[in-house]
């Protein structure tokens, strides 16, 4: 995560690494919704770019190679806002059972009347 | 509702990724958690939540295309967009929100190409969303050591003699690059420059294409 | 701000913009930005002051040394002033 140096796990400018691969995705609706709530919620003041970056960060290098961008981003949203006491872990627990128990995939869990 | 879009492409030449009918994913879940308690408690409303991806997805590397084109014919234009490019492309009507941006400009000896090596930071808010290789290591890695081997791999082979630039996003401002006017488009009309200016011509990984 | 200047060699824990390949290295000043929050203090839900941030340049000899691909292309940062020292 951080070497003897102080260099980060992220720092990673000038380090060797394999040939880019050029393809890309279409960025799903759920990831749409997760960039979009970074933009509202960064933009009422909840938190800053910064504080987006902290965390992700602070996720390590183990989370930037088995998570995807926007589950990252997820993570750290969340921790954000937590920090931010917009809502409790306890709110958010009994929200995520809540929404788990509506189907068992994104479309019927994104359905509040399922 | 089920729909299979596993053997279709999108409008955009590129494969639909599993979405609304795949098993429902622990950050999903945590997603459509987060967007309720944020509509509940009042901090948005699905409507603004809506309108922001609506407005996302109406970005795109067509809007930088036109700020490029515009450039490449009227030569004042071109010099206030390299003075202050945030408020050019604000006065063309582009809604660019907080972002501040600097136009980084190609010419015969010149090659400029941008990366952010820390996170990702792009021009988001005037090509809307970034390439998946931008966020990955292998370009924030080596594209500030061997500028010249990662362009090649993309299919740019620059001569020695023209000098590249590379730049770092490391703060506030993000960029663009201002691609050279391809050959033989005199004749060319603005809107038919647009289509020479790709995303990657932007990003510096790539030459505006020939007519 | 002088034209020449040095990123700080300093290694602090936590959130940080300036790249470590470019801690330690002598560039020159491309253009003053003005002042920004100091994302060293926004990332740990602080205000703080705002820092002033310029845009510095460095040749790719100076960053790689003999490993530079090409020692003359260059290479732009944003570089907040608390982690450049002025070079005589």
């Amino acid at each position: 995560m951080t070497d003897q140096t102080g260099r980060r796990w992220h720092d990673m400018g000038g380090l060797s690494a394999d040939p880019v691969d050029p393809a890309t995705h279409d960025y799903a609706l759920w990831e749409k919704r997760v960039d979009a709530l970074q933009v509202l919620t960064s933009t009422k003041g909840l938190f800053t770019v910064d504080g987006l970056r902290r965390v992700l960060e602070d996720m390590g290098e183990d989370a930037f190679e088995t998570m995807t961008y926007y589950e990252r981003w997820t993570a750290s949203v969340n921790q954000n806002l937590l920090e931010a006491g917009t809502y409790t872990l306890e709110e958010l627990g009994t929200k995520m059972a809540e929404v788990s128990a509506r189907g068992t995939t994104y479309g019927e869990a994104s359905d509040p009347n399922a | 509702m089920p729909h299979d879009h596993h053997d279709h492409l999108s409008p955009s030449g590129h494969p639909y990724r599993a979405d609304q009918d795949a098993p429902l994913t622990y950050w999903q879940t945590m997603e459509i958690a987060m967007r309720e308690l944020l509509v509940e408690k009042g901090v948005t409303t699905h409507e603004e939540i809506t309108a922001q991806i609506e407005a996302m997805d109406r970005r795109s590397p067509a809007d930088g295309a036109q700020v490029v084109a515009r450039a490449w014919c009227d030569p004042a234009f071109k010099a206030e967009l390299l003075r202050d490019a945030r408020q050019s492309v604000i006065d063309m009507g582009f809604e660019l929100g907080p972002m501040n941006l600097i136009v980084v400009e190609n010419t015969a000896d010149v090659h400029n190409v941008i990366v952010c090596t820390l996170c990702s930071c792009y021009p988001r808010n005037l090509l809307g969303l970034p390439p998946d290789w931008y966020k990955q290591r292998a370009y924030r890695a080596r594209v500030v050591k061997e500028p010249r081997k990662v362009l090649s791999e993309f299919g740019l082979n620059l001569p020695d003699d023209v000098q590249v630039r590379v730049h770092d996003s490391t703060a506030d401002m993000r960029y663009i690059v201002l691609p050279e006017r391809p050959a033989n488009t005199e004749h060319l009309s603005q809107s038919e420059l647009e289509t020479l200016i790709t995303r990657d011509s932007m990003i510096g990984v790539a030459r505006a294409k020939a007519p | 701000m002088p034209d020449t200047v040095k990123v700080r060699a300093m290694f602090p824990p936590g959130h940080i913009r300036t790249p470590y390949y470019l801690r330690g290295k002598i560039g020159t000043v491309e253009r003053a930005l003005g002042p920004f929050g100091n994302p060293e203090v926004q990332a740990y839900r602080q205000t703080g002051v705002k820092r002033d941030l310029y845009r510095v340049r460095f040749t790719m000899a100076e960053i790689w040394g003999d490993e530079a691909e090409n020692p003359g292309d260059t290479l732009d940062a944003e570089i907040f002033a608390h982690w450049l020292e002025k070079i005589d």
